[in-house]
């Protein structure tokens, strides 16, 4: 059962408990009718609130406290995940995880960033705000898969890469532009999902691939809606406004040609059933996989760099 | 509303206090100091006294850099469409015509090819004045041919950046464009052709953390804002003042993020002399 409970989801939580009472009572009465027209009502409820979601909610289903972050996926999907840690150069970013893992037999590279769950964690993790020091482990990592011939899989979740003074004395734009560039190159198959919140550079930081999925609850977008918010209408309060001008959803990406596949998630969004969540997150990153792996090295650089090439709208 | 004014003013920085003010004499804003605009013009548009560098227009840059008469400029009249219909105080699309309209530009890079010493480059310049320099589908596209102009050529690159970052009326178009210019990148890099990239002030956010990071060499002028996250930004994050000469070119130069640091007046020869040794 969902700890945090937004807005737009306290009808359909509070029906789904009184089904859930009148189970525990069903027992001595027979109510199982009654019950399965609450159960009816309830999912007719669900399709229509989750059919009819705004931009804004879906960012905040994206930020869900309740959300599964990039470790726990690693650790429902099975990936027997084993973390690396450290750029070799300065130091280790918490914000940024990173290690081999399996999928199905298979060994592959897993790059995540990782937020935290409580105030001590997202502390530690630094709200999964990474620093030059985060792309480049990433970027080590990703060149040790190519050298080993294994494919690499990153999961996006970050409100941004963070601005500090210590990420700017060490070159957190630099890092960012090598990892597109050395991404770009990468000779072994790439794929990229967002699992959460897919804010700016921090994000495409390590998120060039081959196949760029959204899971349906994400956002992935140029600015979060809030700074947006800030600097357009000099306030923070056109949020709202702001996440509809950005169209940030999967669905918005898709047709504007940005991403490749949405992930469905489990009814009522993936913190209501992370299981689930995982296991449909699993099949479809093996489902692109196989595929991937039929392509060449070169042939796979070939149409990556095409891919990204020819994005873009305007006119002559 | 006042919000509207405010925020005009705030992707509109055309207005901005480092341009070179009308009138035959000139306050520098590095020294306060007064000059007759011919003597800021021969120094190219630099104080004589403190060496404050003025902002400029792609055009104006250009020429200090390329032989007189050499450049052919391409792709001049790419323009944005509206694909996200974004709407803030003002819709893109007008906020485009009328930019377009009061700059004579059509986005906020001019790319060609033109001649340094008789050697020819693929060059573009980027114009802070048009939206803040911010880098939309045009600047990545045109990026993009200036690359294959390069590479047909097989010619060196030159970008000059000056731009606030990713254009945000793009949405995660304008964030892809920092993937596609670095994908350019690695295809002029296989052909082993050199690509020089030259920071203006400002150059900050999604341009600084794609191509103007990505050089062969990089080169920025003297004290010009350099970096990812802006200044504002960082000092709300960690609510303190920031050290003194921070993000500037000698700081970025100091930390090891460019190669040198060059006066206006000295950066044709300096180019010219990289391409040299490039391709002797
Ligand atoms: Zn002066």
């Amino acid at each position: 059962m969902a700890k945090t409970i937004l807005e737009f989801e306290k009808p359909i939580i509070e029906l789904e408990k009184k089904i859930e009472e009148m189970r525990s009572m069903s027992s001595d009465l027979d109510i199982s009718n009654e019950i399965e027209a609450l159960e009816r009502r309830v999912n007719d409820l669900r399709k229509s609130i989750f059919s009819g979601l705004s931009r804004w909610q879906r960012v905040q289903l994206a930020r869900h406290p309740d959300r599964p972050l990039t470790m726990d996926y690693l650790e429902m999907m099975e990936t027997d995940f084993i973390e690396l840690h450290g750029d070799r150069h300065f130091g280790d970013d918490h914000a940024i995880v990173g290690g081999f893992g399996q999928l199905d037999g298979k060994t592959i590279m897993f790059i995540g960033h990782q937020k935290g769950r409580d105030t001590k964690s997202n502390l530690y993790r630094n709200f999964g705000m990474a620093n030059p020091e985060g792309y480049r482990k990433a970027l080590r990592l990703m060149k040790m898969a190519e050298k080993f011939d294994k494919p690499v899989i990153t999961l996006i979740d970050t409100p941004g890469a963070y601005p500090g003074i210590g990420a700017e004395e060490r070159g957190q734009a630099e890092s960012i532009a090598r990892n597109l560039f050395e991404m770009c190159r990468l000779r072994v198959p790439i794929i990229v999902t967002i699992i959460g919140e897919g804010a700016s550079g921090g994000a495409l930081g390590i998120g060039i691939g081959d196949r760029i999925l959204m899971m349906e609850n994400t956002w992935y977008s140029v600015i979060a809606p809030e700074s947006c918010s800030s600097i357009l209408w000099r306030s923070w309060e056109y949020k709202e406004q702001a996440a509809e001008a950005l169209k940030l959803t999967g669905e918005d990406l898709l047709e504007l040609g940005v991403i490749d596949r949405i992930i469905e998630e489990p009814r009522g969004g993936a913190h209501r059933n992370p299981a689930e969540a995982a296991f449909i997150l699993k099949n479809t990153l093996l489902e692109e996989l196989e595929d991937l792996l039929k392509s060449t090295p070169d042939k796979r650089v070939k149409d990556r760099i095409k891919k990204f090439s020819s994005i873009g709208y305007y006119e002559e | 509303m006042a919000w509207f004014r405010r925020s005009k003013q705030n992707i509109d920085p055309s207005s901005g206090k480092k341009e070179v003010p009308d009138g035959s004499w000139i306050k520098c804003n590095g020294c306060n100091e007064m000059f007759h605009r011919n003597q800021i013009e021969a120094a190219l548009y630099t104080c004589p006294k403190c060496n404050y560098h003025f902002r400029v227009d792609s055009k104006t840059y250009l020429g200090f850099l390329l032989d007189p008469k050499s450049f052919r400029e391409y792709d001049k009249k790419l323009r944005a469409t509206d694909p996200l219909g974004f709407v803030d105080s003002k819709a893109y699309k007008d906020r485009i015509d009328s930019m377009i309209e009061k700059t004579g530009l059509y986005d906020a890079i001019r790319c060609g090819v033109g001649k340094i010493d008789g050697m020819t480059v693929s060059i573009g310049a980027m114009d802070f004045a048009f939206i803040g320099g911010s880098m939309g589908s045009v600047v990545g596209e045109k990026i993009a041919r200036a690359v294959d102009r390069a590479i047909k050529r097989k010619c060196p690159l030159i970008l000059v950046s000056s731009s606030g970052g990713a254009r945000m009326m793009e949405g995660a178009l304008s964030l892809m464009q920092m993937a596609k210019t670095a994908a350019k990148l690695v295809q002029l890099a296989e052909k082993k052709l050199p690509y020089i990239s030259i920071m203006l002030d400002p150059t900050t956010g999604g341009v600084t953390a794609s191509f103007a990071m990505l050089g062969d060499v990089n080169i920025a002028e003297p004290k010009a804002l350099i970096g990812f996250a802006g200044p504002r930004v960082i000092k709300q994050t960690i609510g303190k003042d920031l050290p003194e000469g921070f993000q500037q070119a000698e700081f970025l130069l100091e930390k090891g993020f460019v190669d040198m640091v060059v006066h206006r007046k000295d950066m044709r020869e300096t180019v010219l002399r990289l391409l040299r040794f490039f391709q002797n």
